[in-house]
């Protein structure tokens, strides 16, 4: 079990969408014509807040947010945080390169001891890097290098699996995988190569595999708080069915402007 | 076939990196073989694997290497060339790495990067903000400039000999006079049309014997017919040449008779009078008073030429360089493209020539002295291959091989 999970009520770092935009291309869900509507994006932020606080007793703490760097309301790709450690990311585009000092700074003052990679790897944090019981599964090619896994394994001393991703749409691994606990996952399986295929089929013993149709409404981005889950809106009844006949009780959300950044309710979080 | 070692660390068994670096490898062509690995003992502990990886050729290793990086599988000798700054201007750093003629790869900032203009005894000058590196004689340094040091991080591809067209496996690199040698010109004038046909470039290298013995019109035939691109010669090859064109003579020897001709000595002055008085060769060429001859030939077909000084020059001609390091440098300028190198009766300017050839320009040296050819072989140009024999008799062979 990761450590983090021991904790009584979980804890999350969130960032506000005060200077959330679309400014630049760098997957294939953001088009600089699609523009996010900043009003929208602050309700659905807020009421993904207020679902996380108020019905689900998550606590919540605020990553200031900051100009120029639209993409930081996006905490998941902060890092890795393990216990009071957080082993920061880096990014590999130059413009979430911005975002390195700013939250290296917020952890140091959090009274975090924050971890660097090697640099020349690329390490895009929890959008690449989720625990499956005793196992942290990583997801690199689009965003992560394979050879980070080594490192974090060093770090954490625990069992680091690197898979590959195969669809360029799901360019993080938290896009098209979901540990729920120790046995289930949401994953979508296209996303993976075959070997990447393998490995998640041997670290989860009951996975559940979603359509395509779900996938593309980010269904695997998925937040777990003990049995409660809480994804996009829009998934089909098929899926409600599944969650529900293993216990789990999905808590839709509405995040549209946000999916035209290409990410949903998991990119929005990172668990402390 | 190339190989290169690599490894390969982490939970690389479970991942199954592993065996997708081995399939990669089989699916690339390539074979590999497993030089030791060490699986670790619990399930937390990594695991490392070193496998050799051989394929065919340089660039599908290349190809196999870029795909399993992705996967985090690195050469072992993953070091980048070490660089110092030049202290001075035409002085290397001291520990600066000496060149060999070979292909010359550098590993600088994680990629392999080949040394553009590879030539032996020089320095390996890399730009930091590019990684273009480039092959840099010691007198051309610029203070500041970012000098390889050391061996690490340098590869040097030995040239295969199989690959070598068959002329060359013909001949072998041994010189003997004893060779059957229309045999030996025949295939080198198959050498020279594939040459042609490739669109690569011959470059000559003539000494004044080529004059002296007569066989100067084999050699402007060979010119006219496109078979030189480039000519590299001396002072004494352009003046003689001139001199025969203007006066019939060499060295004031009546080149149809065999005859000295009276006051014949001074003809060759006269001729390097004559062409400094226009200015040029050139000039000579373009005013009509130089009408015939190896110039002549090249200031009409168009082919470069390069002239460099010596000591014992008299004159000399207008065109001739005679700081010898703007000499090198013209020289230099002249060898990009170039496939084919054919020395003919010239030790000095055969050896200068082959000091600055990369090794995978095909050198054949005629000269009707072994010594010549081993000499250039000793000096380094390893790949030289000689033909002992008479000047006249060899162009006169070469180009009725090549029917001109």
């Amino acid at each position: 079990m990761s450590p983090v999970s021991r904790l009584p009520s979980p804890a999350f770092l969130m960032c506000q969408p005060t200077h959330y935009a679309i400014a630049y291309e760098i997957n294939p869900w953001m088009s600089l014509k699609r523009q996010a509507h900043p009003a929208t994006a602050r309700a659905q932020w807020a009421a993904l807040h207020r679902l996380l606080t108020r019905t689900l007793g998550a606590r919540i703490r605020l990553l200031p947010a900051k100009p120029g760097v639209p993409d930081l309301v996006f905490t998941a790709n902060a890092g890795l945080v393990h216990g009071r450690t957080l082993i920061r990311s880096n990014f590999r585009y130059p413009q979430r390169q911005q975002e390195e000092p700013i939250i290296e700074r917020y952890f140091h003052r959090a009274g975090f001891r924050v971890v660097r990679l090697t640099s020349r790897y690329d390490f895009e944090g929890e959008g690449d890097a989720l625990w499956m019981g005793p196992t942290l599964v990583v997801g690199f090619r689009f965003r992560s290098d394979a050879p980070v896994h080594e490192e974090l394994a060093r770090w954490l001393r625990a069992r680091v699996l690197p898979v590959e991703l195969a669809d360029r749409r799901f360019y993080h691994l938290d896009t098209c995988f979901c540990p729920v606990d120790d046995r289930t996952a949401l994953w979508f399986p296209r996303a993976f190569d075959r070997y990447g295929r393998k490995v998640i089929a041997s670290v989860a013993a009951d996975p559940l595999a979603v359509s395509e149709r779900d996938a593309t409404r980010f269904a695997c981005n998925a937040i777990v708080i003990g049995r409660a889950i809480v994804l996009q809106a829009g998934f089909s009844t098929a899926l409600t069915r599944q969650l529900e006949r293993r216990g789990l009780r999905p808590y839709p959300v509405e995040l549209s402007e946000f999916l035209k950044a290409g990410g949903a309710a998991k990119c929005l979080v990172l668990r402390l | 076939m190339v190989a290169e070692i690599v490894q390969v660390q982490g939970h690389i068994i479970d991942s199954l990196i592993l065996p997708k670096v081995l399939d990669e490898i089989m699916d690339l062509n390539g074979t590999f073989e497993i030089l030791d690995i060490a699986i670790g003992k619990r399930k937390t502990d990594t695991s490392r694997a070193r496998l050799r990886i051989e394929a065919a050729s340089q660039r599908a290793l290349a190809l196999i290497l870029k795909r399993l990086s992705r996967l985090g599988a690195v050469p072992v000798q993953a070091q980048d060339v070490h660089l110092v700054r030049a202290p001075k201007d035409g002085v290397f750093p001291a520990a600066f790495y000496s060149t060999t003629n070979l292909p010359t790869e550098i590993r600088f900032r994680g990629r392999w990067r080949s040394v553009a203009r590879i030539e032996m005894d020089c320095g390996i000058v890399v730009d930091p903000t590019t990684g273009h590196a480039r092959c840099t004689p010691v007198a051309s340094i610029g203070k500041g400039d970012w000098v390889v040091c050391g061996s690490g991080g340098i590869k040097v591809t030995p040239l295969e000999r199989a690959r070598q067209a068959e002329v060359f496996q013909f001949m072998g690199s041994a010189v003997s006079s004893e060779k059957p040698k229309a045999q030996l010109i025949q295939r080198l004038a198959r050498e020279l049309g594939a040459m042609r046909r490739a669109g690569k470039k011959i470059l000559v290298v003539a000494g004044p014997a080529v004059v002296h013995t007569g066989s100067g019109p084999y050699l402007e035939r060979l010119i006219k017919a496109g078979f030189v691109h480039v000519l590299f010669a001396g002072n004494g090859l352009a003046t003689h040449d001139i001199e025969s064109a203007l006066f019939g003579t060499s060295l004031g020897v009546r080149l149809d008779r065999g005859e000295a001709a009276k006051d014949g000595h001074d003809h060759h002055m006269r001729a390097i009078n004559t062409i400094r008085s226009l200015g040029g060769i050139r000039q000579a060429v373009r005013r009509g008073v130089l009408k015939r001859g190896v110039m002549h030939a090249c200031v009409a077909r168009g082919v470069p030429f390069v002239l460099c000084g010596s000591i014992r020059d008299d004159g000399p001609l207008p065109d001739v360089i005679t700081d010898v390091l703007k000499a090198q440098e013209a020289m230099r300028q002249r060898l990009p493209g170039v496939g084919l190198a054919l020395m003919i009766a010239t030790t000095l300017h055969a050896i200068a020539t082959g000091n600055i050839l990369p090794a995978t320009v095909k050198t054949v040296c005629v000269d009707i002295n072994p010594a010549v050819v081993t000499k250039l072989a000793d000096r380094g140009t390893f790949q030289g291959i000689g033909i002992v024999s008479d000047t006249e008799s060899f162009l006169r062979e070469l180009t009725r091989a090549l029917h001109l």
